[in-house]
């Protein structure tokens, strides 16, 4: 087996030393009736080439298909580069860096990872990263009770994406804490149902979506001032790609900042790897669960990097603790810092016009057909939701036995499309005549 | 190498050069952001490098220059399973026709990537003595807490409301007790006997009607095994509870009993240890979650399901504790774990555990003349030496730890289990050869002579390393976490 190296004659010696007879040997204090003492139900051994036939295989059951589906999950251009770097052993098979002499690569690139973060959101702190959006949005959650002490309600907009939403609510759930929706009215969030939910002045933290889950950007003026006038944390999850164009979370005065980085040219991959981040103003910063990286000097005076303020953990504070987040997402973190930097500002802000100016022709087009029509009349970035005069279903259809993913379905007439910077209008205008050839 | 590179890619940076290629906006006459309205838009601009491609790959080699990797060498810390971190395992994963697949994509058109999972979380069930599993939970941690909604709501679903604690060993991981309050319930610490197993007599007393359950490791973080745990599992069963395992220990067990046999009802799996996924400098992990017969309701949402003509599925289950991440886990690193099981086939997945053994107590034996073993015997993965055999030199662990930095080895885990002051746990894990442990032995005993013969030099170390000893201390009280920060 090419993984083990032991020989019959090392595993003798090693058993000598041990001072064991056999390798059954060390196992010797268990209870008889605890070991396994038959043939796994696995299959055998596969050679790396059988491995290879076998997930190509696998592979040719998923469709190829081209993307126009976002709901939080987008199609967006990876630049070369960054696979070669993430497969350099000395990041991808790293620990945690726990001995900081011997792990400035990783401690370096998280540190460049926050402060560009702080820099797309406006945000003063950033950790290290999370898990994803999902679980982000619910440590912020927990962050905005425990910075309220005495009050456990939180309000979420109905225009969040519901996969985000039912994560917090799970999170919520077996916390004691109260999730309370905040109505949606046209397509976005409902303010004035906002000022009376909060007029009970027991929430905690509202979190709105930006865009929100229609693709609308939100028009939030004055909602800060709302929940800050009631002692609540305005907690903002956005998408960073948009962030070279739109309003900083920091700019509407959110408390809080989350969200999934996937936008930022990350794979889809099914679902994951992906990555959370999680910023605040300075005034919370002693709440921010997981890592967070800070720079120093070493004895002899040069520029170093270490996991800092960890007061705040799991491991310290153990049950005490606000969050059990133990590591973060490193690898991917080092992903999207490598993307910020081969992009750049200016590559960010072309990449949302190509997408933006993609979607609103989508729409146009669609719109054209007489088959959709816009659900909303507001402001959208790359991604809006239409209402087919055909089942939702049949457009989906017809569109996956052309190889296109046509979008989220979100009802039986609705259909939320997404448009990036990889999509062409040669495919845009593919996917419009199949629609429009729909009987 | 390049030593004494010292950039951040913002000092790269100079105005006008770019890395991107994209391509030309034929629609950005009539479409455009500008359009927006001004309230949407962003007044200030982030401060992001502008640097070339090659300025990017150039940087980020010499950081990774600047890092110590399994591939670098070995990484003997105890309770992190440390192995080598097979290459083919990377190259399925990044397979196009897994990493182009949207999580909306029709089922029809993902059978192939929700084969992978369902065929997975079966294995797993098989190797684990247990009937189903979920791989959604993103990494250990957030398995257990996953593990322990699903033991609420076993509890809460039967009508039974009071069950608001759980038992945790005082030898546990630091994430148990975290993972338990974070689920909304409360700890209750059980003692570990001198051998550092769980006291079976402190334990009778704490079991009552407001038990949810137990958490464990077995072998515990001492890597001793449990071998009560059959009185363990009878006891807290009896009293209504649940048992938990926490698989961070699993390697040393795997393929020579199963925690399922175990008694224990629910489990979590750290994929980027026992089965070989690298750990990314800190993720991104996965930590698939186990279920006894009769829990399997309960596993988040949403679920993977075969029908009968053999087609997948994806289901969601009322009764489900919840849903705890955006989709199906991190399905890339599925992909990784499923490849390393099939690589290593029914017969070579039993000889991880022994082979771990092996090593384990190969390094052990070898050094107890010169690090004092507070628990003698046959360890399993794992062990933990109370500091040096000779106490007089002054020379903490930590000293020892920053010593093997400059001989090419990663430290071991250090000042973990609490339940020692000088605490050195080592893990080697069944990758690692009798040549790489002989030098490691041989590096160890001589660190343990210096502690004797020239204490300075272990006590200032590291000397050789990329960057010394660092002030910790002005971190913590003028934290700068950023570049901006940092620039003043």
């Amino acid at each position: 087996m090419k993984y083990f190296p032991h020989t019959q004659q090392d595993i003798e010696q090693m058993l000598a030393v041990a001072g064991v007879k056999s390798l059954d040997g060390l196992f010797g204090e268990i209870p008889q009736q605890l070991l396994f003492d038959r043939e796994f139900a696995l299959p055998e051994a596969m050679s790396e080439a059988e491995i290879r036939k076998f997930f190509e295989a696998l592979g040719k059951r998923n469709g190829d298909l081209v993307c126009f589906a976002g709901a939080g999950v987008e199609d967006h251009y990876s630049p070369s580069v960054i696979a070669p770097i993430l497969s350099r052993g000395e990041f991808l098979t790293a620990y945690t860096p726990y001995q900081p002499e011997i792990s400035q690569g990783t401690l370096q690139y998280i540190f460049e990872y926050q402060s560009m973060i702080c820099e797309l959101t406006g945000m003063d702190v950033t950790n290290a990263s999370m898990y994803d959006g999902t679980t982000a949005t619910a440590e912020a959650m927990m962050m905005c009770v425990s910075i309220a002490k005495k009050r456990n309600r939180v309000l979420v907009s109905a225009t969040m994406d519901p996969k985000v939403r039912r994560v917090v609510e799970t999170y919520a759930k077996y916390q004691g804490v109260t999730v309370d929706l905040i109505a949606e009215k046209d397509g976005v969030t409902d303010l004035t149902d906002l000022e009376s939910k909060l007029a009970a002045d027991d929430v905690a933290g509202v979190i709105l979506a930006q865009p929100n889950f229609y693709g609308i950007v939100e028009d939030y003026t004055g909602v800060a001032d709302m929940c800050h006038a009631r002692k609540a944390q305005l907690v903002m999850n956005v998408k960073p790609s948009t962030l070279a164009v739109l309003k900083t979370p920091a700019e509407w005065g959110a408390d809080i900042a989350c969200g999934d980085a996937q936008s930022l040219g990350i794979p889809m991959t099914y679902g994951g790897p992906y990555v959370g981040f999680l910023a605040c103003v300075n005034a919370h910063v002693r709440k921010l669960p997981g890592r967070i990286v800070g720079a120093t000097t070493d004895v002899d005076g040069k520029r170093a990097f270490v996991l800092t303020l960890q007061a705040r953990e799991q491991h310290i504070r153990r049950e005490k603790a606000n969050s059990n987040i133990c590591s973060n997402q490193s690898l991917m973190a080092l992903y999207v810092t490598i993307y910020m930097s081969v992009m750049g500002h200016k590559g960010l802000k072309e990449a949302c016009c190509l997408s933006y100016s993609g979607a609103h022709y989508l729409a146009e087009q669609l719109v054209a057909t007489g088959k959709c029509s816009m659900v909303h009349d507001k402001p959208f970035f790359n991604e809006f939701a239409v209402r087919t005069t055909v089942p939702a279903a049949k457009v989906q259809e017809a569109l996956l036995a052309a190889g296109i993913l046509g979008g989220v379905r979100i009802a039986d007439d609705t259909l939320l499309l997404c448009v990036t910077e990889q999509r062409t209008k040669e495919e845009i205008d593919t996917l419009v005549s199949i629609v429009n050839n729909i009987q | 190498m390049i030593r004494n590179y010292d950039k951040l890619i913002f000092e790269l940076s100079k105005e006008g050069r770019v890395g991107y290629s994209l391509p030309k906006n034929e629609l950005k006459e009539k479409y455009c952001p500008c359009q927006l309205p001004a309230a949407l838009k962003r007044e200030s601009k982030p401060e992001l490098p502008e640097v070339t491609e090659f300025d990017v790959v150039r940087h980020y080699t010499n950081l990774s220059n600047k890092n110590f990797g399994v591939d670098t060498g070995f990484y003997p810390l105890g309770s992190c399973t440390m192995k080598y971190n097979p290459r083919l395992n990377e190259e399925i994963s990044a397979l196009p026709s897994f990493a182009r697949l949207h999580p909306a994509t029709p089922v029809e058109a993902a059978q192939g990537a929700l084969e992978v999972y369902y065929n997975l979380a079966a294995s797993l069930a098989e190797i684990s003595g247990l009937a189903a599993f979920t791989l959604n939970p993103y990494a250990g941690a957030h398995g257990e807490l996953t593990g322990l909604m699903i033991m609420r709501s076993y509890h809460l679903q039967r009508g039974d409301s009071k069950r608001t604690k759980v038992i945790v060993p005082d030898s546990a991981h630091g994430t148990n007790p975290a993972s338990a309050a974070v689920c909304g319930l409360e700890i209750v610490e059980v003692k570990s006997t001198p051998n550092g197993t769980v006291d079976v007599e402190d334990l009778k007393p704490l079991l009552d009607d407001t038990i949810a359950g137990i958490m464990m490791t077995n072998p515990n973080t001492l890597g001793i095994f449990e071998t009560e745990i059959p009185e363990i599992a009878r006891l807290v069963h009896e009293c209504g509870g649940l048992l938990y395992y926490d698989g961070a220990n699993l390697n040393a067990v795997l393929g020579k009993c199963r925690p399922g046999d175990m008694g224990f009802d629910i489990m979590h799996i750290n994929l980027h240890k026992t089965f070989s996924t690298p750990h990314g400098g800190g993720g991104p992990g996965d930590g698939p979650v186990g279920v006894r017969a009769g829990l399997e309701k309960l596993l988040p949402n949403p679920q993977v399901k075969k029908d009968a003509a053999g087609k997948f599925y994806i289901d969601t289950d009322e009764a489900s504790a919840g849903y705890v991440s955006n989709f199906l886990g991190n399905f890339g690193v599925l992909l990784r774990a499923y490849t390393y099981i099939l690589t290593l086939g029914r017969e070579n997945v039993k000889m991880v555990g022994p082979l771990a053994v092996l090593n384990a107590n190969y390094v052990k034996e070898s050094l107890k003349d010169d690090y004092y073993l507070p628990i003698e015997g046959i360890c399993k993965h794992e062990f933990v030496f109370d500091g040096l055999a000779d106490k007089s030199t002054g020379v903490t662990t930590l000293d020892i730890a920053k010593r093997l930095l400059d001989y090419g080895y990663h430290a071991p885990t250090i000042y973990f289990p609490l339940l020692f002051h000088q605490s050195i746990m080592i893990e080697p894990t069944e990758t690692e050869s009798k040549e790489t442990l002989d030098e490691f032995i041989a590096v160890m005993k001589k660190v343990a002579k210096e502690a004797i013969g020239n204490p300075d030099i272990v006590k200032s170390a590291p000397h050789s390393t990329p960057v010394r000893r660092l002030d910790e201390t002005t971190a913590a009280r003028f934290p700068k976490t950023t570049y901006r920060q940092l620039k003043g």
